[in-house]
């Protein structure tokens, strides 16, 4: 469906900024937690399950970018052990690789989409910060550009094994 | 979530709550937007074929605006519940309402995969109070990750 484009005005405030980094914080925790899930399934390779591992660590090294921002911002991260808890809750693993593929793939994909549409927002508004805003965008950029290699490196695994 | 998309969603609930067409002035006072800017959103909908709109009547969704509706519906209810359920956000509802242009349809299908969401949603979504009517949250118990000015939330 097409549309108008997105509303800059959900980004007005530290709180709101802060708000939508702990969001960044839980997609990063998600996609860590369901990879190191799917990176100990047995049904894998040994080298796909280190394209896992390594996506993990990188998800971790995000969430750890996010949380100093967040801290400057004056509030707290969203505990890991909070979200990998609910991960464990609703996980169902996919006894495909294909399946697993799939699920790195949205990972990766869903976390490109929202910092896309997080620099855009903050393009968008006059707001003024605590923290420093050139700074905060020249981090969630280079976050993004990992989550692209990181959607790149998992597609063209599917055309590899097509 | 697009601006088409939240239009759709409120015509819905207002439609639900006057039982009938929606009046535009009733879309605009949801979406807090002036009647003009309502007018002119609810002609592009009109000519995408998601509603239809009779001057003085009020505007009506067609079937597809109303799959189109509900969607953006369960989006804006997996954002309430996810900000309730895993950040224990006390005014979820003003925060949704504040968010949801930053959270597309992709990232609120994925935060639905840590939530526990009703299989009747969206029907359970109460547009008197503007939330679900079955999310009930203990949010002390949860333990917010809290940001300090949230004053500045208003």
């Amino acid at each position: 469906m097409e549309g108008a484009p997105v509303s800059q005005a959900a980004l007005s405030s530290d709180h709101q900024l802060a708000r939508l980094l702990q969001i960044g914080v839980v997609l990063e925790e998600l996609a860590e937690a369901r990879a190191r899930r799917n990176a100990v399934n047995p049904e894998l390779d040994g080298e796909f399950r280190t394209v896992l591992r390594d996506a993990a660590e990188e998800s971790a090294t995000h969430r750890e970018r996010l949380d100093a921002l967040i801290e400057r911002l004056n509030a707290e991260t969203v505990p890991f052990e909070q979200i990998e808890h609910l991960v464990g809750e609703q996980y169902e693993p996919a006894d495909e690789f294909d399946g697993v593929l799939y699920d790195q793939l949205c990972s990766e994909a869903t976390a490109y989409k929202f910092y896309d549409d997080l620099i855009a927002a903050l393009a968008g508004t006059d707001a003024r910060f605590t923290v420093d805003r050139h700074h905060v965008v020249e981090t969630l950029r280079s976050i993004r550009a990992e989550e692209q290699a990181g959607v790149k490196q998992i597609t063209d695994l599917m055309e590899t094994t097509e | 979530m697009n601006t088409a998309k939240r239009y759709l969603r409120a015509i819905y609930l207002v439609q639900q709550t006057e039982d009938g067409r929606a009046s535009t002035g009733a879309i605009a006072d949801a979406l807090d937007v002036s009647p003009a800017s309502a007018n002119e959103m609810i002609g592009k909908l009109e000519t995408d074929g998601l509603c239809t709109h009779e001057k003085y009547r009020g505007v009506d969704l067609t079937d597809e605006g109303i799959v189109h509706a509900r969607e953006a519906l369960g989006e804006y209810c997996i954002l309430e519940r996810f900000l309730a359920e895993v950040l224990a956000v006390e005014s979820f509802r003003e925060e949704a309402d504040q968010l949801e242009p930053v959270i597309n349809e992709i990232v609120a299908e994925r935060l639905d995969t840590i939530i526990d969401r009703r299989p009747v949603c969206p029907d359970c979504f109460d547009p008197e109070t503007g939330a679900c009517e079955s999310l009930e949250v203990d949010l002390e118990a949860r333990g917010d990750p809290g940001i300090e000015s949230d004053a500045d939330a208003d």
